[in-house]
């Protein structure tokens, strides 16, 4: 390969890499910091990358309606498309906490990965909503004429960057605060932290709602880069496990991990696909699940030697004025 | 200043707490004592809202508060510890007082965001008085360790340091002595009468050790079998022997 080309490999890894960080961050919020168990990230995933495709691309017309149904398209910029992703994503969380978050953890971590699977099966087997299992194509992509489209992946990449750098920022900031003080008590001890005053309800709310407007941004960012989408894409292996790992290995409790994590685990993620190309001719079938395989095994090694992660939470978080 | 009347809590079949009524006068240190499954944590469980009485009501400066949500019974300035620390472990000393006052600005997020300012002078305040909190429970070394790396007797101290914080008018302690070596007691029996006399806070507290029972409480109520049984200045209470019965089920009469 020349140059160029891996220039360009890297960036698409760097792209993908950052779109996986953005949702270590929102899963950090919920479970990092306040010990909520969400295993439906996927479910975020798939709402967020839906809700964008609906918002930026035009209801189908003419002969095309007959191919594609699709309920509404608002063929609007790229921006509302990720504004209206992050609200549509908070809203369902909602709902989904009214009746889950007063559900002890472990039922929380049920109900949420059978939510996230009830929207991915919704969505392939609707088709009047997005179209089933073809999904959604021609999503639009900002600054598009700027360059030529071979370079397009260098403009994508300082978006991805851009948000990221806010998002950690915005999340940054609540967590040095009192309201992250709040939401790590209740990590440590919800009868103690309610004793102290805490509404704890109201606490665990915002933050599944915060944790799942960040996944929304996410999932609004994957759809736009891909610029196509389908209900198989959020399986809840890619779209959830895969988020718990890189979390687990940056170092949950720590955003500065979550982003290292997303990372560290993409770049080894998809490095394993080079060793599986190495692998004799009769294994080679079998490559995607001896990826999982390394994958897992290199979870297990982390948490062995490294429990708290490549970066842990910090000692002192609450130093907004230190 | 606090009055439980004729409150019942059932689990199952068993009352815990059975017609229970009894009073606390404004400015007293009440202790309460009786023999092991009398139901005096199961009543404080009731009290801060953590169980819903079956039956009956509890009165607070003139207003019920049955029912009431732990948080919400915090924000009538009722303050509680447990018999079993409940420290935010992997938090710091400094953080865990830190959390305690009520409506900090910068619990709310948006303001985090957009008045910050605001949230970083009163996050100062809050840090100040914590900081003067902790010298007063003398834990002030210790406030960037994590709360959870401490001695059991230096959790009770943190809890005191914590219920100081909430500026509360009442406080349940739940065997505040237990676990804590006879030096350190001395210092904690020390901070209960200061608060009291200094600060005006009433406290109610479960206590098995008699010493420090009788040395810091007036009055004593005893408890057994889910009903208040007698109540006393701690030498009637000492005499009484119905009380007597009740701990050594009768046979030294």
């Amino acid at each position: 390969m020349e140059i160029g080309g891996i220039l360009a490999y890297m960036v698409s890894l760097a792209i993908m890499a950052g779109i996986y960080a953005i949702f270590c961050l929102g899963l950090n919020i919920q479970w990092g910091y306040t010990g909520l168990f969400n295993i439906g990230i996927a479910g975020f995933f798939c709402i967020g990358a839906y809700a964008t495709a609906m918002i930026t691309t035009p209801k189908p017309t003419g002969l095309y309606a007959h191919y594609v149904h699709q309920i509404f398209g608002l063929n609007l910029p790229f921006v509302m498309g990720l504004l209206g992703a992050a609200l549509i994503c908070g809203i369902v969380a909602f709902l989904i906490g009214i009746p889950t978050l007063r559900l002890g953890e472990d039922y929380l971590a049920i109900s949420t990965i059978g939510i996230a699977e009830t929207f991915r099966l919704i969505f392939n087997n609707e088709h009047w909503l997005a179209n089933g299992p073809r999904g959604l194509m021609g999503l639009p992509q900002p600054f598009q004429g700027l360059v030529d489209p071979k370079h397009y992946n260098y403009i994508y990449l300082i978006i991805i960057v851009i948000i990221v750098v806010i998002v950690y920022l915005s999340i940054e900031r609540a967590i040095r605060s009192p309201w992250g003080r709040v939401l790590r008590a209740i990590r440590e001890d919800e009868v103690s932290a309610a004793m102290s005053g805490k509404d704890i309800f109201h606490f665990k709310m915002q933050s599944l709602v915060f944790g799942a407007m960040v996944m929304g941004i996410g999932g609004a960012l994957y759809a736009h880069y891909t610029k196509a989408i389908s209900p198989d894409v959020f399986t809840p292996l890619y779209g959830t496990f895969i988020i718990w790992v890189m979390l687990m290995a940056g170092g949950s409790g720590n955003n500065k991990g979550a982003v290292l994590g997303a990372y560290v685990i993409w770049f080894m993620w998809t490095g394993t696909t080079f060793m599986t190309n190495l692998l004799p001719y009769t294994l080679k079938a079998r490559a995607p699940y001896i990826r999982f395989l390394l994958i897992m095994i290199l979870l297990e090694i982390i948490l062995i030697y490294r429990p708290r992660g490549l970066l842990g939470e910090e000692k002192k978080v609450s130093k907004l004025v230190d | 200043m606090l009055e439980v009347e004729e409150v019942e809590k059932s689990f199952g079949g068993l009352a815990a707490v059975s017609e229970c009524s009894l009073k606390v006068e404004e400015g007293s240190i009440t202790g309460l004592i009786g023999p092991n499954g009398a139901g005096k944590t199961t009543l404080f469980n009731v009290i801060t809202g953590y169980y819903k009485p079956d039956k009956g009501k509890i009165i607070f400066q003139g207003q019920g508060i049955d029912g009431l949500l732990p948080h919400q019974i915090f924000q009538k300035k009722i303050y509680r510890t447990f018999q079993i620390t409940r420290e935010f472990a992997q938090m710091t000393v400094l953080e865990n007082v830190m959390l305690m006052p009520e409506q900090q600005i910068g619990e709310k997020i948006w303001n985090t965001w957009f008045r910050p300012g605001l949230v970083r002078s009163q996050e100062k305040a809050i840090k100040e008085m914590a900081l003067d909190v902790l010298e007063f429970v003398e834990l002030i070394d210790l406030k960037d360790e994590y709360a959870g790396s401490l001695s059991g007797g230096q959790k009770k101290l943190l809890e005191l340091a914590r219920s100081m914080m909430a500026e509360p008018k009442m406080v349940l302690l739940d065997e505040p002595g237990s676990g804590v070596n006879p030096t350190l007691m001395k210092k904690l029996i020390a901070n209960i009468r200061k608060l009291c006399e200094e600060k005006k806070i009433t406290f109610f507290l479960i206590e098995h050790d008699m010493d420090l029972v009788m040395d810091l409480c007036n009055p004593v109520i005893v408890m057994s079998e889910g009903k208040k049984l007698a109540e006393g200045t701690p030498e009637e209470i000492k005499k009484d022997e119905r009380v007597l019965e009740a701990y050594l089920g009768g046979q030294y009469r």
